[in-house]
């Protein structure tokens, strides 16, 4: 390893998943990332050696790295989502590894929650299928930022221009009109390692980054000056020592946008308004804080401010509602219908709430409406319509994954039942046309 | 045709928090949602480099505040004698309550039975459980990351545990967004991985970054050792070295810390925090597999262990 003291300059983070179906080679991307990027480690390696010896494969099975747990290696599938951590020089990593069976969509929108880009696998033999379109439509529907389309086994069509380019123009077509902001497509063979961590010396006809370049290069976060400042209270410091006797900070994560001091904010759901007085980072008193820093803001009038509260801008203050519509994937094995009663968990608040309505189930298959399905079963995608007990301080998920997000939870066992996102689904898609059903797909 | 669309510039982001920033802002709000939401909580803390690190992100978590949290630690009756002094020095300056279950007493009143190997880092499992049932702990931190070993992979922040401390891998709550969900029924519990995503070269720049205090054992030193299975371990009244087992004296220093029959040290002049971390930047072993003996006793030992409501 000779870029050992650059890579510990790497300053900058980025989450991102991968999503695949079973054979489109995604094992193989993930282990040719780790190995090029020389994050296997001898003793991980030889664990692999050693257990692919005692199951009678002759090259170790890259897959056995991923695969932590027993019912995994047994049944040679991915059952759940696993993390993975690598570093070059440029940037750290965190890769939200998920399974690509049509059944486990909830892990996908477990790893795509969290990732600001998201890996789209196809083999190049069988261009976008079903599955390309199913992974494209959770990307879009989870916002992820930065979409990879990676077109893997070139080398099984002969690395042909035309391949690439008719399987890049349908896919950009497709996720554009799902609202997907960008799109990069490269040509690779994870196999062989072309295009993946170094340029391939098949494709002269490719002037992109590899897949790793363009991983090392992607922005990290969005330009906060035009997010809504939202600050969610999760905690009251009061040391009441006779060091800090008056001291009464709100703690939380900034969710999103930027608070200063001097700046006037209001309280929801309660709406009392006051100002900034000072933002403790961590022990020490900063100007300015922003996303995703956590920090702890005083306020200058002693208003009842407490865990769940929305401290945010006064005139950039989300709307206060009990009636909440959305998206939700459902992720419990129990089915969520029309009348359950349920907790719902908005950033730091937990409110009682009852399922009125569920209007329409999506098939991620074609991108179908199924009006009024009654119910929605585990990895099932659709809209609902939530009644709350409390007023909630809700923003569209389209505008901040943080604050459009919440968890739909069993009140008798605390099973997470669905995970929801507030608002209409995709922002890019005009409202359709009444008339127009065969265009209408807005889930 | 190249790529289809376009990237943005990779402009220089004012606003991009670098990567140690992000895993502290993120492990300080997993503090912050355990303090808010539950009724006793506790941090495991045995002197390791890991639980140091939860304690100094839990004290700006809540500063100027104390730490809202007791400690427990897991005595195993062979833990090394430099972090058991670094323990009460650190519970004493930061005036914090530290519960110890030791598996010397369980032993002693017959409850737990020695190993024919000496290795005593599995008889903490009960030791732990019954403390947490003991003192009523709902949540539970440990020290905990992925990067530490493929089971470890699979877990969660918020991990739930039944009323035996049980892991089921295949009945874990999806984790979406940040919203931790730590919902549990009486008698069960959440055990809490604040540095879930942190890698062992995180935590060694976080803690040269902040200047953190380690004891002494993980930086180079003399040391008294002996060889078994490839490891470099400490003679001492635990049970080495047998017979056949010379010791010598070499220039060593621990990755991990943990029960003293089962940690093996590494050779290694790195006497600065400056000289570990070039140390461990080039090194082709991960922490576990160059000094942990328990991991090794079969493909999925991590796993089983865990199931059974190890941390």
């Amino acid at each position: 390893m000779t870029t050992t003291a650059e890579q510990l300059s790497a300053t900058t983070l980025l989450r991102f998943a991968t999503a695949g179906s079973v054979d489109d080679g995604k094992s193989t991307l993930v282990g040719r990332l780790l190995h090029d990027s020389k994050s296997v480690l001898t003793d991980q390696l030889e664990a692999v050696e050693h257990a692919s010896r005692n199951r009678g494969q002759e090259a170790p099975d890259l897959a056995l790295l991923t695969d932590g747990l027993r019912a995994e290696r047994e049944q040679g599938i991915t059952i759940d989502v696993a993390y993975r951590y690598f570093a070059t020089p440029r940037r750290r990593f965190i890769l939200a590894d998920t399974p690509g069976h049509v059944q486990y969509t909830r892990n996908m929108v477990t790893g795509a929650s969290t990732a600001e880009l998201a890996v789209v696998l196809v083999d190049a033999r069988n261009g976008v299928v079903e599955q390309t379109r199913r992974h494209a439509a959770v990307a879009a529907l989870l916002r992820v930022p930065h979409v990879v389309l990676a077109v893997n086994k070139m080398d099984l069509v002969d690395y042909a221009e035309p391949v690439f380019a008719a399987i890049a123009e349908e896919f950009t077509a497709y996720a554009a009109s799902l609202g997907v902001p960008e799109i990069t497509a490269i040509p690779i063979s994870a196999l062989a390692g072309d295009n993946v961590v170094e340029p391939s010396a098949h494709m002269d006809w490719y002037g992109g980054p590899t897949v790793l370049e363009h991983l090392e290069t992607v922005p990290v976060s969005h330009d906060l000056t035009g997010c809504h400042a939202r600050f969610p209270v999760q905690y009251v410091i009061r040391p009441q020592t006779a060091e800090h006797p008056d001291y009464r900070g709100y703690a939380g994560q900034i969710a999103a946008g930027v608070f200063r001091v001097g700046e006037s904010v209001t309280v929801l759901p309660s709406g009392r308004t006051s100002t900034i007085e000072g933002i403790d980072l961590l022990g020490d008193p900063v100007d300015i804080a922003w996303a995703p820093q956590s920090v702890t803001l005083r306020l200058a009038d002693d208003i009842d401010v407490s865990r769940g509260d929305l401290i945010a801008p006064v005139d950039d203050a989300p709307v206060v509602t009990q009636d909440v519509e959305a998206t939700v994937c459902h992720v419990a094995d129990e089915p969520l219908t029309v009348g359950r009663r349920v907790l719902l968990k908005h950033t730091t608040r937990t409110v009682k709430a009852i399922v009125k309505d569920i209007p329409s189930r999506l098939t991620l298959d074609d991108l179908s409406q199924h009006p009024a399905p009654g119910k929605l079963v585990a990895n099932d995608i659709g809209r609902v319509v939530v009644r709350t007990a409390e007023p909630l301080a809700l923003d569209a998920y389209a505008d901040s994954r943080r604050t459009g997000s919440f968890l739909l939870i069993d009140p008798a066992d605390g099973t997470t039942l669905s995970a929801g996102m507030a608002g209409a689904s995709f922002a890019a898609v005009e409202e359709p046309a009444a008339a127009d059903d065969d265009a209408e797909w807005d889930f | 045709m190249t790529t289809v669309a376009t990237v943005q510039e990779g402009t220089d982001n004012p606003y991009a928090l670098s990567h140690l920033d992000s895993l502290e802002s993120e492990a300080v709000h997993i503090f912050r949602e355990v303090a808010g939401e539950f009724e006793r909580p506790v941090i495991l803390f045995s002197g390791g480099k890991d639980s140091i690190l939860m304690l100094h992100l839990a004290l700006k978590a809540f500063a100027p505040a104390p730490v809202p949290f007791t400690l427990l630690h897991v005595d195993t009756g062979h833990n090394f004698p430099e972090v058991l002094a670094y323990r009460d020095r650190v519970v004493a300056e930061h005036g914090l309550r530290l519960h110890v279950a030791s598996v010397q007493e369980y032993i002693d009143a017959g409850k737990l039975r020695e190993r024919p190997d000496g290795t005593r880092n599995p008889l903490q499992t009960v030791p732990l459980t019954e403390a947490i049932q003991q003192h009523r702990f709902d949540a539970v931190f440990g020290g905990g990351r992925r990067d530490e070993e493929k089971a470890r992979a699979k877990e969660r922040v918020f991990s739930l545990r039944d009323e035996f401390s049980q892991w089921d891998p295949r009945r874990q709550r999806p984790e979406l967004w940040q919203l931790y969900n730590g919902r549990h029924a009486p008698g069960e519990h959440v055990r809490v991985f604040p540095i879930s995503n942190w890698t062992e070269l995180d935590v060694w720049q976080y803690i040269e970054r902040e200047g953190i205090e380690l004891p002494e054992i993980y930086f180079a030193h003399e040391r008294e050792v002996f060889n078994r299975n490839g490891m470099w371990l400490t003679a001492g009244h635990w049970g080495g070295p047998k017979e056949h087992e010379a010791v010598e004296t070499r220039l060593v220093r621990y990755r991990t810390v943990g029960d003293m029959s089962c940690t093996g040290a590494v050779d290694s002049d790195a006497t600065t925090l400056d000289a570990v971390i070039t140390e461990i930047a080039a090194s082709r072993l991960t922490e576990r597999g160059a000094t942990r003996a328990d991991d090794k006793m079969s493909e999925a030992a991590m796993e089983d262990r865990k199931r059974e409501g190890y941390f």
